[in-house]
């Protein structure tokens, strides 16, 4: 892991990222709903590279932040760069060709179609035949058909599921479901990705076997990878830049020693020393 | 004629009015399971299919072919017209806005035909003249052989289309999850209208098929066609492609059994018998999915 280095005013990231365009730059990000600040100044900066984490109390407002990065949610307030873009007014389904994917804290995979399809959605965009070229079956589509076979196993193959491909996916046990959702996300070419809480019911096997994992991939396929996670052993192994929200305004960023010995941060999950212990 | 050749011939009956049920169904249910919207305009694309043809028969003197496409062509892009300026702007409104939107398409539909055209019914010039086909001692009319070769074939290309294709593949996304499928990219404007575009497509196959069987065209025919269309998209399973297949044909049956036995004043009445007990016994339908509860 490399050593993090301070930028003028903005934040952290690796020190490899330097050179290039940080892949998300945020600047006062803010949503109401109603008058309640959901998510209120938040600023963050990731590298290219960088796997980050996004901590906080429960309620704290991290999937908020996560749905205000995809359009979910439009900002009240707050410019997002996207390596270097600003996505303001663009669509949820725009934002993920320009390159953010995401996973969702509770598994939203297409139950009824098999998980080969469901990689398949995800390679939706990669793809271009015509209607036309499908119903006559024109060779372009065999051809295209075959590609995207091809390229769905091999996506599939990064967790070992090529032999699950047929299977529908609301068939696959509960771990396999979560594997398949970051498959997906993975298939639509993403240069971010966001996982939302991607070891939550695993075992510490599972989990350890999942940091592996989340490592490889931001190797092989050379992504940032954004990630809110309660567990907390995932999140200091593999994290390397950590930000601590609460009550939707980010608390505290750095590295994990930073993070572990901020007593803002150790307030904010068990409470001030001190107060009553009902 | 024999008891056992009239049934027969009820059967043959049955399934043709059962095709184009299936047809009309196959849109209800399509846009069902996308939108989750009952398209109570769906009936009335019919009519305009039905005028479309006569207008362009009797009125522009074309030929039968270009009648039948520029009906079917002219549903599909009245249906693609009405989710744009209709049920678009209501995305993410209350169901029930889009429900009353889509009742008042449908007057607005039957009324400005009824305006254009007259009350009065036109008679539709009819397409072709195909000769009858014994099966034995059984006559089929042409109509009827072509009404059920149209729609299976029709059927055929929509189940290739849905489970094949890649816009096939993101109907299936949208209709399951719909934010989980513009996460994936998925542009679900597009995809909703091709869903309507496909859907009023079958509409305008089906009116070209009513119509060479009952070759008229009156403001408020689509109505009753679409009400047990509806019928047969519920009793398949609403939302379920397959489902609307085959609830399509139970109803074309059940209504020329009735006949069969005689009490063709029930024709009507035994369709939305079957409604009411679908509803009391399976509401989800042969083929339906059981209600999930989103988290």
């Amino acid at each position: 892991m490399d050593k993090l280095v301070p930028l003028p005013s903005l934040g952290f990231i690796p020190e490899r990222d330097l050179g290039s365009t940080p892949i998300l730059d945020i600047h006062h990000l803010g949503v109401e709903f109603g008058g309640l600040h959901a998510v209120d100044d938040f600023n963050l900066i990731i590298g290219r590279t960088e796997i980050a984490g996004l901590i906080g109390p429960n309620g704290a407002g991290k999937t908020t932040v996560f749905n205000l990065l995809t359009n979910v949610y439009t900002p009240t307030r707050g410019v997002v760069l996207l390596d270097g873009v600003d996505i303001r007014g663009k669509s949820t389904a725009q934002l993920n060709r320009m390159g953010i994917a995401r996973t969702f804290q509770n598994i939203r995979l297409f139950k009824d179609l098999s998980v080969e399809d469901n990689v398949r959605i995800g390679l939706h965009n990669a793809f271009e035949y015509s209607l036309g070229s499908a119903l006559f079956r024109l060779p372009s589509y065999w051809k295209n058909e075959r590609l995207a076979h091809d390229t769905a196993l091999g996506l599939l193959s990064i967790f070992d599921m090529q032999s699950l491909a047929d299977k529908p996916a609301g068939s696959l046990p509960y771990g396999a479901q979560r594997r398949l959702e970051i498959v997906r996300a993975l298939a639509t070419k993403p240069k971010l990705l966001l996982l939302d809480e991607p070891a939550a019911g695993m075992n510490p096997s599972e989990t350890g076997e999942l940091m592996e994992n989340i490592r490889r991939i931001r190797d092989t396929f050379e992504i940032a990878i954004l990630l809110i996670e309660h567990d907390m052993n995932l999140v200091m192994g593999i994290c390397e830049g950590i930000a601590v929200l609460n009550y939707g305004r980010i608390i505290a960023k750095g590295t994990q020693e930073q993070i572990k010995s901020n007593p803002v941060v150790i307030e904010a999950y068990l409470g001030r020393r001190g107060e009553a212990k009902a | 004629m024999s008891v056992y050749t009239t049934i027969l011939r009820q059967i043959i009956n049955g399934l043709q009015s059962g095709s184009i049920y299936a047809l009309v169904a196959l849109g209800y249910s399509m846009v069902y399971g996308i939108i989750t919207l009952l398209n109570f305009a769906h009936g009335d694309i019919i009519m305009i299919g039905a005028y479309i043809a006569w207008l362009s028969m009797a009125k522009l003197s074309m030929h039968p072919a270009f009648a039948i496409l520029s009906a079917i062509l002219g549903c599909t892009l009245l249906g693609m017209l009405i989710e744009k300026a209709a049920y678009k702007p209501l995305r993410g409104s209350p169901r029930i806005s889009l429900l009353i939107t889509a009742i008042g398409v449908s007057f607005l539909l039957e009324n400005l035909s009824q305006m254009v055209f007259g009350a009065k019914a036109q008679v539709i010039p009819s397409f072709s003249n195909i000769p009858s086909i014994f099966l034995g001692t059984i006559e089929l009319s042409g109509t009827a052989v072509i009404t059920l070769i149209a729609a299976a074939v029709s059927m055929l290309l929509l189940t290739f289309l849905v489970q094949k294709t890649k816009m096939g593949k993101a109907m299936r996304a949208v209709s399951e999850d719909t934010d989980a499928a513009q996460l994936m990219g998925i542009n679900i404007n597009r995809t909703i209208s091709f869903t309507f575009a496909i859907g009023s497509a079958l509409a305008g196959i089906g009116a070209v098929l009513y119509c060479s069987a009952y070759p008229q065209a009156t403001p408020t025919m689509g109505s009753m066609l679409g009400l047990k269309a509806f019928v047969a998209a519920v009793l398949g399973g609403i939302g379920s492609i397959p489902g609307a297949m085959i609830g399509g044909f139970a109803i074309g049956l059940a209504e020329s059994l009735v006949s069969a036995i005689g009490l063709s004043v029930w024709r009507d009445g035994v369709v939305f018998a079957i409604l009411i007990i679908v509803l009391l016994v399976k509401p989800t339908g042969i083929l339906g999915r059981p209600m999930r509860e989103k988290v």
